[in-house]
């Protein structure tokens, strides 16, 4: 692009104004711009349309609620983002964090990827530099936007280095509307993400440009990029693994060449090095087997190269055969014999759950329930695919056939890129967002090379209809001899069929811009915080009932008070409340989030004394009875009764079913009707009506009229109850006195 | 609190016997009014004031107890002299703290200044009101949220005042409810909710007699401890207005549970003295209004506005209970004529310095006036005293900072809502600073820009890549050139062949003739110009890929130049030898053929060279 910019500045055509004679001529030669210029400015002004709508397209929530900060995750980003441009990176990296994890703490500096917090900080910085006196959680809301018109930007990049500019255009196109990205990228959603699909993208383009080029620029610049990514995002082990086994493929189907080995262990050598200046990251390149498939395959590249090298000086073939064999069998058994002895000394360590459960999805649901129990960590819906994907789903097969047709380096890497991530969005809802660059930038090839294709056929035709008006003092005869070259006469219907198909694709592509923007603005934009509703007379009922709670701990208990909720509502309560909370969703210590499921699933009394033990002031739970908002505590409970009776075998699941039925209503379980979470839920619930026409203590979440409405507390007391009940907060009694 | 009240009246009698008669002064009536209605206790009194002695008197003195003095917000003096109801002149008199000697302890005095002195039998009536806040005590301290919510208010029955009072009396006006009990003591009368202590006639200075009140007072005690008003000027018309509240239930404290059910369906029962919303008058013509808090938007909130005013009804994210607090900020904008005035070369905001809300006590009122950047000459007018200084607020591209005028008033109540005036000098040039410093910034951005493009970065000259990097530019300028000049030829073919059009126009054969002449010589300067270009691609190992194209086109350009030149001499001939159009026509349809085709080749060459 720079070379054609350069070009462009030695515009010849005020030459042709100076000798010409006509002045209308003159001044259309001098606004016509040569085809190759007008490609430049087209291709420009796209990338730049696109850099504007990947932006705006996710600015709904902000437009039709406020700026602010969505969800559960990016409340504690925001947090952390605060804590750093206030205090300071020396601080930041060394804060421990004492309203969390009651009493164990936490301490913030190791424990997370400092990516985004830093990114939005510099952001910020700069723009306080320049002196624009933005509030940091302007820059926090607006970063994921920002950062998906960068990756727009690197997605065209990426395109044109494994097909053509096209294709390009046609990835940075799609990626900025794909509902699979927006899904993490809309303002508000200030998540690692955000910024590491970027991160991915991009580490992933300097990698293929630099196999391409086999430059040690590039490959270093991959290698910052992976640095970036380790410091944005846990996902960077999607990168670890899936180079490796692409180096791999690649030396299978024989294409080892020394651009590969510049580009591969300078990468990977300087990358490892730099990741480990991460604190949260450290020495787990060299020594958690969830990395040890680059390393292994660094060293076969070392043994490749050596053979290589030998084969050049062994001129006889049966010599380099033995020797072949030899240096292979060895070099495995002393990988092998490393890696056994690692993994017995304990130096290297296993496989984590989540590792696991990636390739064997059915391992979270068995043992690790803290997992399961996340609702992003299920399973992929075929609804989901079709929802985040729409046309791409079956242009990504399209694609790959014509990836295959052409096979290169470079489309060998993308093919592999998105066949696994394909495999692992099917495995977890959430890492949809990891295939989505992968399927974007295929289906960009498939429709970019389609529809080239058709408009060839198209405007072939086209140029001989031209030839013909412009002979038209000429026979017939002379112009078959012209036309003879461009067209095959014997396919009459192929021009009509070619505008047939390019007219489809451009209802497929519409449809599938109509269908994104919907997607976004009625599924993805919502903060989550704020609930909305239709009115009974059509108008929009809000829900700040989250934001009420919050505020009122805030502002009307003790600084130091104690907070105790599921896990969920951990991160916001330390960012919105500004208290101090047992769990967070950071779920570092299984045996504490048992400890609080317990409580919940346990009698008054008996959560009690559970709760003086962890000093707990308030207690908070969730409700949605009253509203009919179904991700309330009452829904999430078994999984806490699961996580609770995974530490503590006290606790049994069984107890609060009935039959194997989970019931709220006169036929529930007696452990159910009395257990702490149904006694805070449903206290004086049995007192209100909700419904018209229903009796009072009907369960709008559920639908059924509870169990138990004669509901007694004795040891907490209402302290707070939000204007829809969603929020109710308990105070824990001091003990009595004892005389 | 009423232990308190208990040993100051101990100290007053016995302070009574030694007192020393001040002046000559008698305060011939007195007339008190106290109204209890809103958290706001305001006292009015009318004092007629006598002077019985022969020096001329120009100064009378207010006394008011400690415990009460510190509550004291506000204090105004008027004078009442005014013919019948008409007091057209109710200025309002200056009033200053005073130390007078031998006076008993645990008072504090104030002094009027009358407007001109009282001679000898002379006498002068005076309004004074008297605002104290946090006067009312609730009591119990503590209540649940069942319980209405009851206050003490004391007070003397009797004026407290240095002179001798001849004939006194005192009204409290409580709100339309309960009253708990009061304290009977000789001539209480109660009428409804007034309460009526007096006439007492002929006390000496200093008499004192407590009186107690308690009753129940469910309005709201909306306490700010702290607002923060922060008024930015922009000389692009607008000022903006932003307000940060720090409010608590200054009431009885909340105990127990709070039941939202009990709340929600038994209104008045279940937290009758909560305070449930807060209503806030803007100015009128106020645009842009915002109400939200640390963690984001209130939604509760309502706004009505006509020509007089702006009404902003909010309500707090939860009600507010005693003891409980909330915080939340309001903004909104107003038109900069309303408020901006000029008046001897310097501009000044006129602006009220209260809260826009009403019955509400502040604590610590902050106004804070940053004026716009570069504004000298700074001066401040309150009607009242306050704490002033200067800070520097750094705002969007601002380089040296905006001035900020601090203005710190505790205990403000509405009786401060006055107007002050701010002046300053501020050119109107330095409006056009900041667009200008953004233009510029991307002027600098741009030419940077094109710096970096016509920059040669190159780090080692003369590697191989650059150098071939640098011969390729060059062919790539020359082949520009080169199809500067086709595309030249062209065009003079296209005008040959319009100038054919214009002979079976006009049949002008010499005119035609002319042209052709013309236009045979551009060309041939033209091919003149295309022979170094050529002998440089010749030359030229980079450009060996394109050379075999470039010299076909050239080839063809001139095998279609003659061709055109063939045809035109032939059309020309035979309108000369006035042969008939269609016989032309067939004439050169084999050379109009081959044209098209030639011409076809050489678009088609330009196309391909254009792609390089």
């Amino acid at each position: 692009m720079v070379g054609a910019g350069a070009k462009k500045t030695t515009n010849g055509s005020p030459e042709v104004v100076k000798s010409g004679s006509g002045s209308s001529t003159m001044l259309k030669l001098k606004l016509k711009l040569k085809t190759k210029q007008q490609e430049l400015l087209l291709r420009v002004s796209i990338l730049c349309l696109v850099y504007v709508l990947a932006f705006i397209t996710r600015l709904f929530s902000v437009l039709r609620y406020e700026s602010m900060i969505h969800e559960f995750d990016p409340y504690f980003n925001y947090r952390t983002t605060l804590y750093l441009t206030e205090k300071g990176f020396y601080e930041f990296w060394n804060w421990f964090d004492s309203d969390s994890w009651y009493p164990l703490g936490r301490i913030i500096g190791g424990t997370l990827y400092p990516g985004l917090m830093v990114t939005a900080a510099i952001i910020y910085w700069l723009l306080r530099l320049l002196s624009f006196a933005v509030h940091i959680r302007e820059v926090c809301v607006l970063t994921a936007p920002f950062f998906a018109s960068n990756t727009t930007i690197v997605a065209y990049f990426f395109g044109k280095e494994i097909w053509d500019s096209g294709a390009g255009l046609v990835a940075a196109a799609l990626i900025a509307i794909c509902p699979g990205y927006i899904s993490r990228s809309v303002a508000g959603s200030y998540d690692n993400e955000g910024v590491a699909i970027f991160a991915l993208l991009f580490t992933f383009y300097l990698f293929v440009k630099a196999v391409n080029t086999g430059s040690l620029a590039w490959a270093l610049a991959s290698a910052f990029g992976y640095f970036y990514m380790v410091s944005a995002w846990g996902g960077y082990v999607f990168i670890i693994n899936l180079i490796p086994l692409y180096v791999l493929v690649l030396l299978v189907t024989g294409r080892y060449s020394m651009r590969l080995y510049v580009a591969y262990n300078s990468m990977y050598v300087v990358g490892m090095l730099l990741a480990m200046q991460i604190r949260f990251v450290g020495f787990q390149h060299v020594q958690s087997g969830e990395h040890m498939a680059a390393m292994g395959v660094f060293f076969l590249m070392q043994v490749f190269y050596l053979l290589d090298w030998v084969k050049y000086l062994l001129s006889d073939t049966k010599l380099f055969q033995a020797f072949l064999r030899i240096t292979v069998t060895t070099a495995l058994a002393v990988g092998a014999i490393a890696l056994g002895l690692g993994t017995a000394s304990g130096y290297i360590s296993p496989w984590t759950g989540r590792f696991y459960s990636l390739l064997d999805p059915t391992y979270a649901k068995d043992h690790i329930p803290i997992i399961a129990s996340v609702s992003e960590h299920q399973p992929t819906a075929w609804s989901s695919f079709m929802f985040d994907f729409h046309i791409l789903l079956f242009l990504f097969p399209a694609g790959l056939y014509f990836c295959f047709k052409r096979l290169s380096d470079a489309t060998i890497f993308i093919v592999m890129y998105g066949l696994t991530s394909m495999y692992f969005a099917g495995v977890m809802v959430r890492l949809i967002l990891v295939a989505t660059p992968a399927v974007c930038l295929i289906s960009a090839i498939a429709v970019s090379a389609t529809i080239k294709n058709l408009t060839l056929v198209a405007r072939a035709k086209n140029n001989n209809k031209v030839a013909h008006s412009g002979s038209l003092k000429g026979s017939t005869s002379s112009s078959k001899a012209s036309s003879k070259a461009s067209l095959d006469q014997s396919q009459p219907f192929q021009r009509n069929g070619a505008i047939a198909l390019l007219l489809g694709a451009f209802y497929l592509l519409s449809k599938y811009a109509t269908h994104c923007t919907w997607v976004t603005s009625e599924a993805y934009s919502s903060p989550s915080i704020v609930l909305a509703a239709r009115g009974a007379h059509g108008n929009r009922v809000i829900f700040d009932d989250y934001r009420e709670a919050y505020f009122w701990l805030r502002q009307n208990t003790p600084p130091d008070a104690k907070v105790m909720s599921w896990w969920d509502y951990g991160y916001q309560i330390t960012a919105m409340g500004n208290r101090t909370v047992i769990v967070d969703n950071n779920t570092w210590n299984n045996t504490h989030i048992a400890t609080v499921g317990r409580a919940m699933s346990s009698y008054e009394d008996e959560a009690y004394e559970i709760m003086r033990s962890l000093d707990v002031d308030y207690v908070l739970v969730v409700f949605g009875g009253v509203t009919g908002y179904s991700s309330d505590d009452i829904n999430k409970f078994l999984w806490m009764v699961r996580i609770g009776g995974g530490v503590f075998p006290i606790i049994k699941e069984p107890d609060y079913l009935v039959n194997g039925e989970y019931r709220v209503d006169k036929g529930a379980a007696p452990k159910m009707l009395n257990c702490l979470m149904y006694k805070l839920s449903y206290y004086r619930f049995g007192e209100l009506t909700t419904e018209y026409g229903k009796p009072p203590g009907y369960d709008r979440a559920r639908g059924v009229e509870i169990g138990n409405k004669d509901i007694k507390l004795e040891y907490l007391e209402e302290a707070f109850t939000t204007s829809n009940w969603i929020v109710r907060i308990y105070k824990v009694k001091p003990p009595n006195n004892r005389w | 609190m009423k232990m308190g009240v208990r040993l100051d009246v101990l100290v007053f009698t016995i302070a009574l016997l030694s007192v020393p008669v001040l002046s000559d002064l008698i305060l011939s009536k007195v007339d008190r009014r106290i109204d209890l209605t809103s958290q706001i206790a305001r006292t009015t009194s009318t004092l007629k004031v006598e002077n019985a002695g022969n020096d001329l008197v120009s100064e009378v003195l207010l006394t008011i107890p400690d415990n009460q003095a510190k509550n004291l917000a506000y204090l105004m003096a008027t004078s009442n002299e005014g013919k019948g109801k008409v007091k057209a002149s109710a200025v309002s008199l200056p009033v200053e703290v005073v130390h007078p000697k031998g006076m008993p302890p645990a008072l504090t005095f104030y002094s009027v200044s009358l407007p001109k002195g009282l001679g000898k039998g002379e006498t002068f009536t005076l309004d004074v009101l008297a605002v104290f806040t946090h006067a009312l005590q609730p009591f119990p301290e503590e209540i649940t949220q069942a319980n209405i919510q009851l206050v003490v208010f004391s007070d003397t029955a009797h004026f407290l005042s240095p002179y001798t009072v001849k004939v006194q009396s005192l009204i409290v006006k409580l709100p339309e409810a309960r009253i708990e009990s009061y304290t009977r003591i000789e001539n209480t009368k109660i009428h409804g909710s007034e309460i009526k202590y007096g006439p007492y006639e002929n006390l000496p200075p200093f008499s004192y007699s407590p009186i107690g009140v308690h009753f129940e007072a469910n309005q709201p005690f909306v306490v700010a401890q702290e607002l923060v008003r922060e008024i930015e000027i922009s000389h692009w018309g607008n000022v903006q207005v932003t307000e940060h509240y720090n409010l608590v239930h200054g009431g009885a404290r909340s105990k127990g549970e709070f039941s939202r059910l009990d709340y929600q369906s038994r209104r008045y029962v279940g937290g009758a003295s909560a305070v449930r919303s807060l209503v806030a008058k803007l100015p009128p013509r106020a645009h842009s209004v915002y109400y939200r808090d640390e963690i984001g938007n209130i939604s509760t909130s309502n706004l009505w506005s006509d020509s007089k005013k702006t009404e902003l009804e909010i309500e707090p994210r939860y009600p507010m209970f005693g003891g409980w607090r909330t915080a939340f900020t309001i903004g909104y904008g107003l038109p900069l004529q309303d408020f901006l005035f000029q008046a001897e070369g310097r501009r000044y905001l006129d602006f009220s310095f209260g809260c826009p809300m009403n019955e509400v006590v502040i604590d610590t009122l902050i106004v804070k006036v940053v004026l716009p950047e570069g504004s000298t000459d700074i001066s401040v007018s309150v009607p009242f005293p306050v704490k002033q200084w200067q800070e520097t607020k750094f705002s969007h591209l601002d380089v040296i900072g905006r001035p900020v005028i601090v203005l710190e008033k505790t205990n403000a109540v509405p009786e401060h809502n006055q107007h002050f005036q701010v002046y300053y000098k501020f050119s109107n040039l330095s409006m056009i600073r900041e667009p200008l410093m953004l233009i510029s910034g991307f002027f600098l951005l741009f030419v940077a820009g094109i710096v970096y493009m016509h920059a040669d970065l190159a780090i080692s000259k003369s590697s191989p890549s650059y150098l071939a990097k640098l011969q390729w530019d060059e062919v790539l300028a020359v082949i520009q050139q080169f199809q500067n000049n086709i595309n030249q030829c062209l065009t003079i073919h296209d005008k040959l062949e319009a100038s054919l059009r214009d002979l079976s126009r006009t049949g002008d054969v010499q005119a035609c003739k002319a042209a052709r002449k013309a236009f045979d010589g551009l060309l041939k300067d033209l091919s003149k110009d295309l022979k170094p270009l050529l002998a440089f691609l010749q030359s030229s190992p980079q450009a060996s890929q394109i050379l075999p194209k470039v010299e076909e086109l050239v080839v063809k350009e001139k095998d279609l130049q003659e061709k055109l030149m063939a045809k035109h001499s032939m059309v020309v001939d035979g309108y000369e030898k006035k042969s008939g159009g269609r016989e032309i026509e067939n004439r050169i349809a084999l050379q109009q053929q081959k044209i098209t085709a030639l011409r076809q080749e050489v678009d088609d060459l330009l196309e391909f060279i254009d792609e390089i």
